[in-house]
């Protein structure tokens, strides 16, 4: 080591500047090398690639951009790429913002932002298997119609019977809003019995019981009553339009009674299926079983059908990326200068006027910073994508980096094309290349 | 009547904050579960059934997943993948950022511009060229390409962050070690390095988890023998609904490997994320 240090004194030592000069080299060109091979000389590569033909032979000028607005697949991608900048970032910001906010009224706010913020840690193929179950359209499988329709039965009541239907020529007629009702018009004192087909008997409502027995019961004079069941006898036997022995009844079924005057009155069936209207007035009445019992069950939501896909893949992408916004917006809150929200609380300022007033302007910085960085990652999203939509509602869901993959592998086999879509989403992140650039020469100085 | 308000508003927060946090647990709850479940349960019900009949869950589908020969080797492809794509990053990016932040050669600055440059470009721009010349290579099909790749793609950044942290260090520290008469590379490894550790914790962190988890780059570079899991998985999607008694405990798998180095390095790798996110 003093060869070394007597070297370096010497005064001139050019040698020794020119070692110095070879060491730093030997330093960088590990990293040089590949950045140079695999990063560099592909863009350049690609560029030039952009302007010949899917077989690489024949020059075409710029065909391959203008193919890029023509093409109604690529057109598509082209279109959710920009639904996907201008709503993901805003509202996870936006989002982000909300929370970190909120979080810093609460004494787990730590634990809090650990658990939104640990879906980064997870793949976006997971997060895609992960809402391919959640977002399943059957509400017996996925997570988010189960909630969707138990929401909406809460509000709107099930159907017991969507399959049911009258027999044809047996007494009763289907009307045109989807109920059935008497043909022939009863009066008090008169008993009726409204035959049913079309239900599985694994279908019925427990305790069902037989009607045999309650349709064979007298009316009183100033009653209606009869019974709904099931026209069909397990096993074979029975006969159609008359309720055999072991016929069941219809449970919970609602029944009117229509006067000529318009009057309804309304009861439910019991577990053998009969039903009573009591104390009518004389005159003739429609018996009839109105179409809310018949009613298809609502399915919920058809999360990745065409429509939806888009946005049901942006909120996925929401579960992923809310809690990197809220900790960095979370981050910036904590630099915010406290006597100026303690002024504002002394002068009597509500929470909302100092978040509207104080802290969002103070906030602009950072708030922008969370912003591009989304902007940036939203424009490259790929996995989300390629994996949550269905095979058939791909090219419904398709963005530029899957069109990208789609023209030049997946396919498409046409990489003038493809390469094409490359430098577009290039020259997409430019603004924000030269924003890097101009921030680090500043910092610089 | 104020202090009322104050709490019956901070109640409301609570309660908000509660329902958000168990809108995110969900999803990762109704994976697990549904990695417990045989494929005809997940057919026929929904998993949330598994909290009134527990009977339903049992770890049959992990056994069945450590005998499947395709599913195991790509778990460890995933491993020979990620750890020397990370290495490399760290060690390559750890020179360079030395001799980027301290030592002097022609061109220093101008060429660090174009590695800031570099931050943010698409990796889609590359897997065409990078495809064409791997193939020429060799290299297209294999784990050593596969890695080349992520490092490739990985260095802009953490050259970025190595040398802004090490040009951070007290410039005497550095003119001292070299009075002492250390070669450069003993100051690297001696005082750089250990100086620089929690930047580096960062870094390999944030590399480790974009490899562990990348499917596109694998997707084109990996063949059948050499792929890792994200691929091995993605390529049974199209049977999904089928086979969930696969995906579900695959993608559990590959996502608790994650989720162990967030929980064990919270700290490195928030930070790590933070910054990468220029990415």
């Amino acid at each position: 080591m003093t060869a070394t240090v007597v070297k370096e004194a010497s005064p001139p030592a050019l040698g020794a500047v020119e070692r110095a000069r070879t060491i730093a080299v030997l330093f960088a060109f590990p990293a040089l090398l590949l950045l140079g091979a695999l990063v560099v000389y592909p863009v350049l590569f690609s560029i030039g690639r952009s302007f010949f033909d899917a077989s690489g032979t024949r020059f075409v000028g710029g065909d391959n951009y203008t193919e890029m607005f023509r093409d109604p697949a690529t057109l598509k991608a082209v279109r959710n790429t920009a639904i996907w900048v201008v709503v993901a970032p805003a509202l996870l910001t936006g989002l982000g913002l909300i929370l970190a906010v909120l979080v810093e009224k609460v004494r787990w706010a730590t634990a809090f932002k650990l658990l939104l913020f640990m879906p980064m840690a997870v793949s976006f193929l997971a997060a895609g298997i992960i809402f391919r179950l959640a977002y399943d359209e059957d509400p017996d499988k996925g997570v988010l119609n189960a909630a969707v329709v138990s929401v909406h039965d809460a509000f709107k009541g099930t159907s017991q019977y969507p399959t049911a239907r009258a027999r044809e020529g047996f007494g009763i007629t289907k009307g045109t809003d989807g109920s059935y009702r008497t043909n022939k018009a009863v009066s008090p004192g008169s008993s009726v019995a409204l035959g049913l087909v079309g239900v599985a008997p694994k279908d019925l409502p427990g305790g069902a019981e037989p009607a045999y027995a309650a349709a064979s019961r007298k009316a009183a004079a100033d009653e209606v009553r009869g019974v709904v069941y099931l026209d069909f006898t397990p096993g074979g036997g029975g006969k159609q339009g008359q309720v055999d022995r072991r016929e069941s009844g219809l449970p919970q079924m609602k029944v009117e009674a229509v006067g000529d005057d318009g009057r309804t009155a309304t009861t439910t069936t019991s577990s053998d299926g009969s039903f009573a209207f009591k104390g009518l007035d004389s005159g003739s009445y429609t018996v009839k079983l109105p179409a809310s019992n018949f009613a298809q069950p609502y399915d919920g939501v058809s999360w990745l059908g065409p429509a939806l896909v888009t946005p049901a893949i942006i909120g996925a992408y929401l579960w992923i990326w809310t809690g990197f916004a809220m900790v960095l917006i979370g981050a910036g809150l904590a630099t915010l200068p406290r006597d100026a929200l303690e002024a504002a609380r002394m002068d009597g300022a509500n929470e909302w006027q100092i978040f509207r007033r104080i802290t969002v302007p103070l906030l602009a910085p950072v708030l922008t910073v969370v912003f591009v960085t989304l902007v940036i990652n939203v424009m490259k999203v790929f996995d989300l994508v390629y994996i949550i939509a269905p095979g058939p509602v791909q090219e419904d869901a398709t963005v530029l980096a899957t069109q990208m993959w789609l023209v030049s592998f997946g396919g498409g086999n046409n990489q003038g094309l493809g390469s094409a879509l490359g430098v577009l989403l290039l020259l997409l992140v430019v603004p924000a290349m030269v924003f890097n650039v101009r921030r680090f020469r500043r910092s610089q100085r | 009547m104020n202090a009322v308000r104050r709490t019956l508003s901070s109640g409301l927060v609570q309660a908000f904050l509660v329902l958000v946090g168990l809108v995110w647990l969900t999803p990762l709850a109704g994976l697990f579960l549904s990695s417990l479940r045989s494929s005809q349960d997940s057919a026929s019900s929904g998993w949330w059934t598994a909290f009134t009949s527990p009977g339903q869950l049992s770890f049959d589908n992990y056994s069945a997943l450590l005998k499947n020969a395709g599913m195991t080797q790509a778990f460890w492809n995933t491993v020979l993948i990620s750890v020397p794509a990370t290495f490399l990053v760290v060690v390559l990016a750890a020179l360079a950022g030395y001799a980027f932040a301290w030592l002097d050669f022609p061109g220093r600055e101008g060429v660090f511009l174009v590695v800031v440059a570099l931050l943010v470009v698409p990796v889609q721009i590359g897997l065409l060229p990078v495809a064409k010349l791997f193939g020429e290579l060799g290299l297209f099909g294999t784990i050593p390409g596969v890695v080349l790749f992520h490092v490739a793609y990985g260095l802009p950044f953490a050259v970025f962050l190595l040398r802004n942290y090490f040009a951070e260090m007290p410039k005497e520290m550095l003119e001292a070690a070299r009075m002492d008469g250390g070669s450069e590379w003993r100051i690297f490894t001696r005082l750089v390095l250990p100086v620089g550790r929690p930047a580096i914790a960062s870094l390999a962190i944030f590399q480790f988890l974009w490899v562990w988890n990348d499917m596109l780059v694998a997707l084109l570079f990996a063949d059948s023998s050499s792929q890792p899991l994200t691929v091995q998985l993605q390529s049974q999607i199209r049977q999904f609904g089928s086979n969930i008694d696969v995906l579900a405990p695959g993608a559990f798998v590959s996502l608790i490997v994650p989720l162990v180095v967030f929980f064990a390095f919270q700290r490195h790798f928030v930070q790590g994320v933070m910054a990468g996110s220029v990415k």
